[in-house]
């Protein structure tokens, strides 16, 4: 095949196939990727740890299975990047977090697992918001990572990392976590693809839990192709996750491949555009809805009035529930302990470690959350916004009544600028405005991008979202809407990206 | 601080209001939200797995069996069971809880609304109360703590402490009582006496071994006291209950000791207070003055429990008798009094008899073996007699030889002795050990000349009349064939050789 | 929602074990009631007659067979702790009993 310089340029399904044919080897297209981390990395700053080693090694193994003959999976041999809240034996998992400094799990998250039994290569682990608290990155205690398309602009968050790395072109596929718009809030702002699976459709075992009932891991890359073919391997029932669902997944790959829309009904939700949003990203969203309209699709207005309220639910469910997963973190079993001088009580000692261990938005929303549950504001808060969800799902329900799909822009506005929002919690809350509800619902949703805003020429997303288990129906969409932008622009979005 | 008054005397001034909470271990293989086992005593940190530790990511998954289990406990103290409740997190900081909340239930118990009559022995006879309970809810075990350094052992003035999370994550049941009124001063025999039924059930059910002493029964006692006619006063919360009498102690202590509190004009103060099973007093723990705020909502990693009305009643299918019920129909059936019944139930051994006795072997010697040879073998042993390398078909195979004179009942305990040592069945140690009663009257006879020869002035006796005399022959017998004859037939043989008759 | 007190923000950082600094306890006393204001409007709409939806999946009922399944070694349990004695975690004195 080709050099290095052209092989990290390649989706994850051509670069499986060039290994499957024994065009190029797993460590050809491994140490490329390596090289091209050495090369950008130190702008970027996706990955917080780089495993050169170990990712040969398991490159090494594909290449030796080949030779011998098995059947390699549908992505063997192709390297990932693993956003640093999924548990990986013999590799630090940080969360970004100080508190977990250093700290390597004896044991590997299932989504580790199945990529691990799949061939597919771990090149490192990346960058994120400390616990997945955040929308910019800029929340991680190992300092932010910079948006490929202006290094000066934040990648979005939490999952900043895992979009960086693969619109950066250091590794062709990235595995994120999505809690209320992680994976897709990222995506959009980076030009590349990112996936919130229906919840319990991906294993949560081994994800650090942020919010356990709104997390959800899925697929982060450059082609809708290639999220398909990432999400069919982590995807599927674990019995390791009590809510993990034991019916089997709908055929997303099929779906990609289809990639039609002709006699789907699509509704634009009335609540997720307009006020807020920027003129570029409404722009660029009106365009796609157009296009979708040409390939045969019937777009219609629906209203889910309790999106409005989305917002404050999810910003006391997830506090509630962060602050009860969060205490773990304590300095009695691993990481971080701080102010042990033998004489302090065990309180004390607990109390300084998570002073000194915690960042500040971590500590916001821990002490939120520990509000919000407490005796006397239970019912008004965490039990309202338990029935705010209620109606959200309904809104759900009764939309995908009317249509197959509902499609919004995935971010309110493109790219801002490090340090912008930084020190105003509300307006880093507001990125999520859009992304939020399929996490309280548990539906899920892909955002793709529809091209760059005029005014900063910053790449814009747009978010199909389908019904829970209906998740082949937005490889269908995206993959349709991703072809025909393909054929107008003559090449991916992400191809426009500046070379670093 | 006032003195306690005496038991009688603060009785005649207040009424005791009594609670109780018994936190049951269940006996299942497994811990209730993964796969660790639950052995007693193994090493520490060795059954421990990232969900029992704790560790990030690592997600629980419910045990079966302990949820049937906490189902069949329900029934069997006539509870409701939930159609549809949920787990919840306590949340507080604890280094003996991994997570620092433990997943527990609160406002969706799975069982409610049950009662459980007990008889409380009383001078008076046996009087009967019943005990309402008020829910019966899953929950896991913590770690267990070594205090270190400074005043060894004890948690105030220790250095540090050392945590061992082998029990952590353990399937425990918690059992509620309501508050029970009207007991004065039976109380404390009221508390023991619920506390034991429940063990028997427990037992009955198989569900738990409840060892008080390991920690697999835990009982906490609530006391308080008012004036007649008064509303219930402020209660004190006893822990660190660990043996049926402590329950019973503890409770009478606590009215002691708040009768003088309150006597003396001052207030109870709401607390956890610890037993001390040495000194049979109470001494203050933390204060509940300021309630640690839990923070419960729905464990949000576990999905609802949603027991099928079918399975509910399966369950209900497979509760064995009330033990109580049981022990009263045995006891008629085999004759004796409640005495010998608690002989039994104390040693361990009253499924054993049963079973022998299913095997054809009269009640009576069923209850001498087990209760006399095998319980004292066993406890040499310090294993439970079940474990011993008896069953119910030897002693039926013994009793039949001792029935047909093939043995008699010392070697019949040999025999027995070479069962219990391993050597086989009752006919191989027979056959190996060559026990046989020596029913050959030639040779009986020729031992008892030898033996009248040597005693002639007792042959003399005998032969005057004094029967009573024979004992001394029989016995020189019995010593010359190594306890191998039936001494019945050895006397009388000896009273046909000299002529007499047993008048 | 009234404001939330300095003193009240001091008894909640007690609760999640969080030593926070006099003037983290005024930053987020502030930041708390904005963000409490700005997300109360979940009163407005949750009448009395919505059910809570506590889980995002229907499921009920999950439970696993009551069987062992390989635990860690001592060592790697203890592998990432502070401090260690005795195969046990050492965790440092503990004030008071729960
Ligand atoms: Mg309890
Ligand atoms: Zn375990």
């Amino acid at each position: 095949m080709s050099p290095a310089a052209d092989l990290v340029r390649q989706s994850a399904a051509v670069l499986a196939e060039a290994i499957a044919a024994g065009e190029v080897s797993s460590r050809e297209v491994t140490q490329a990727h390596l090289e091209r981390i050495v090369d950008v990395d130190d702008r970027v700053h996706a990955f917080l740890h780089v495993d050169a080693q170990g990712a040969l090694e398991a490159a090494d193994a594909v290449d030796r299975a080949r030779a011998a003959g098995d059947a390699l999976g549908p992505l063997a041999g192709v390297p990932i990047a693993v956003k640093d809240v999924l548990a990986t034996r013999g590799m630090p998992t940080t969360c970004g977090s100080r508190i977990l400094e250093g700290w390597q799990p004896p044991y590997d998250a299932t989504v580790v697992e199945r990529l691990r039994g799949a061939g597919i290569v771990i090149l490192g682990k990346t960058n994120m918001d400390e616990f997945a608290m955040g929308s910019s990155t800029e929340h991680s205690a190992y300092g932010p990572t910079h948006n490929p398309w202006d290094l000066t602009r934040i990648p979005g968050g939490s999952g900043g990392g895992s979009a960086a790395a693969v619109a950066s072109f250091e590794s062709p596929l990235a595995i994120g976590t999505d809690t209320g718009g992680s994976i897709r809030q990222p995506a959009a702002v980076t030009g590349t693809v990112g996936v919130k699976p229906t919840y319990g459709g991906v294993s949560r075992y081994g994800l650090v839990a942020l919010a356990s009932s709104l997390d959800q891991a899925g697929p982060c890359t450059r082609t809708v192709m290639d999220a398909a073919l990432l999400h069919s391997v982590i995807g599927g029932h674990d019995p390791r996750d009590s809510t993990s669902i034991p019916e089997p997944m709908p055929d997303v790959v099929a779906a990609a491949q289809r990639a039609d829309v002709r006699g789907m009904r699509i509704g634009l939700v009335r609540e997720l555009s307009g006020e807020g949003y920027q003129a570029g990203v409404l722009q660029r969203f009106t365009e796609a809805v157009a296009i979708l309209e040409d390939l045969g699709a019937e777009v219609v207005e629906v209203s889910c009035p309790h999106f409005d309220y989305a917002l404050g639910a999810y910003y006391l469910i997830l506090p509630s529930e962060c602050s009860s997963n969060l205490a773990r973190f304590d300095g009695m079993r691993y990481g971080l302990r701080a102010g042990d001088n033998g004489d302090r009580s065990v309180e004390e000692v607990m109390s300084l470690t998570r002073e000194a261990g915690f960042g500040a938005e971590v500590k916001r929303r821990i002490m939120l959350g520990t509000y919000a549950l407490s005796s006397g504001y239970y019912d008004a808060y965490y039990g309202q916004a338990q029935k705010v969800r209620t109606l959200i799902q309904r809104d759900f329900a009764a939309a995908f009544d009317q249509v197959d799909v509902l499609i919004s822009p995935t971010a309110p506005t493109t790219a801002f600028r490090l340090g912008e929002k930084v020190d105003d919690p509300l307006a880093m809350y507001l990125n999520d405005v859009a992304t939020i509800p399929v996490n309280l619902a548990g539906n899920c949703a892909l955002s793709l991008p529809v091209g760059l805003a005029p005014e900063d020429g910053l790449p814009v997303g747009l978010q199909v979202m389908a019904p829970a288990l209906a998740d082949d129906r937005l490889y269908l969409v995206g993959a349709a809407l991703e072809g025909a932008l393909r054929d107008r622009w003559g090449h991916l979005l992400i191809e426009e990206a500046p070379a670093l | 601080m006032t003195d306690p008054i005496p038991f009688d005397q603060a009785l005649q001034a207040f009424e005791p209001v009594i609670g109780l909470e018994v936190h049951v271990e269940l006996g299942t293989n497994t811990k209730m939200f993964c796969g660790c086992p639950t052995g007693f005593g193994a090493e520490p940190n060795t059954q421990t797995c990232p969900v029992c530790l704790g560790l990030p990511g690592s997600l629980p998954v419910a045990n079966a069996q302990a949820i049937e289990s906490i189902i069949r406990i329900g029934l069997a103290l006539n509870c409701d069971i939930a159609e549809w409740c949920r787990m919840s997190r306590k949340n507080y900081f604890y280094p003996d809880m991994p997570k620092d909340y433990q997943v527990s239930q609160y406002d969706e118990p799975i069982c409610v609304d049950g009662h459980l009559d007990i008889t409380v022995p009383t001078d008076d006879g046996p009087v009967e109360v019943r005990i309402d309970i008020e829910r019966v809810h899953m929950e896991e075990d913590t770690g267990k703590l070594t205090h270190a350094g400074g005043d060894t052992g004890r948690i105030h003035g220790a250095d540090y402490s050392l945590v061992d999370y082998n029990r952590a994550g353990i399937p425990l049941v918690e059992i509620v009582t309501k508050p029970v009124v009207g007991t004065g001063r039976l109380a404390p025999a009221v508390a023991r006496a619920y506390v034991a039924e429940l063990r028997d059930i427990m037992r009955a059910l198989g569900v738990s071994d409840v060892k008080m002493e390991e920690g697999s029964l835990r009982c906490d006692a609530n006391v308080s006291l008012n004036r007649p006619g008064d509303p219930w006063g402020t209660r004190s919360e006893t822990k660190n209950v660990n043996s049926l009498r402590s329950v019973e102690r503890a409770v009478r202590a606590e009215i002691e000791r708040q009768a003088g509190v309150l006597d003396g004009g001052e207030r109870v103060v709401q607390e956890t207070r610890h037993f001390h099973e040495d000194t049979g007093v109470t001494t203050p723990g933390r204060s509940k003055e300021h309630a640690e705020d839990y923070r419960y909502f729905p464990e949000p990693d576990l999905v609802p429990i949603a027991p099928s009305r079918e399975w509910v009643e399966e369950l209900r299918a497979t509760l064995p008798e009330r033990p109580s019920v049981r022990r009263a129909r045995l006891a008629a059936e085999w004759g004796i009094g409640d005495f010998e019944m608690a002989t039994l139930v104390n040693a361990g051994v009253l499924d054993l008899v049963e079973a022998t006795v299913a095997a054809g072997v009269a009640p009576d010697a069923a209850r001498k073996w087990w209760s006399g040879e095998f319980t004292r073998v066993a406890n040499e042993r310090d294993v439970d007699p079940a474990d011993l390398p008896v069953t119910p078909a030897d002693i039926g195979r013994v009793e039949e030889l001792i029935a047909s004179g093939a043995l008699n009942d010392k070697l019949a305990r040999q025999v027995f002795e070479g069962v219990l040592a391993g050597e086989g069945t009752p006919d191989e140690v027979v056959a190996a050990r060559g026990l046989a009663v020596v029913s050959d009257d030639s040779a009986l006879l020729a031992a008892i000349d030898a033996a009248l020869a040597e005693q002639p002035d007792v042959a003399e006796k005998i032969r005057s009349g004094k029967v009573q005399a024979a004992g001394a022959i029989v016995g020189a017998v019995m010593k010359a064939t190594r306890g191998q004859a039936d001494a019945g037939k050895v006397r009388a043989l000896l009273l046909e050789r000299l002529g007499v008759s047993d008048a | 929602m009234s404001a939330i007190t300095r003193g009240e923000v001091a008894h909640l950082a007690r609760l999640a074990r969080l030593a926070l600094d006099d003037d983290e306890l005024d930053h987020y006393a502030a930041q708390l009631d904005v963000i409490l204001q700005s997300v109360a409007r979940v009163t407005e709409v949750a009448a009395d007659d919505i059910p809570p939806t506590s889980h995002p999946v229907p499921l009920v009922n999950v439970y696993r067979d009551d069987e062992v399944r390989p635990s860690l070694a001592q060592s790697e349990a203890l592998a990432a702790a502070p401090a260690v004695e005795d195969g046990r975690f050492r965790v440092p004195r503990i004030l008071d009993e729960e």
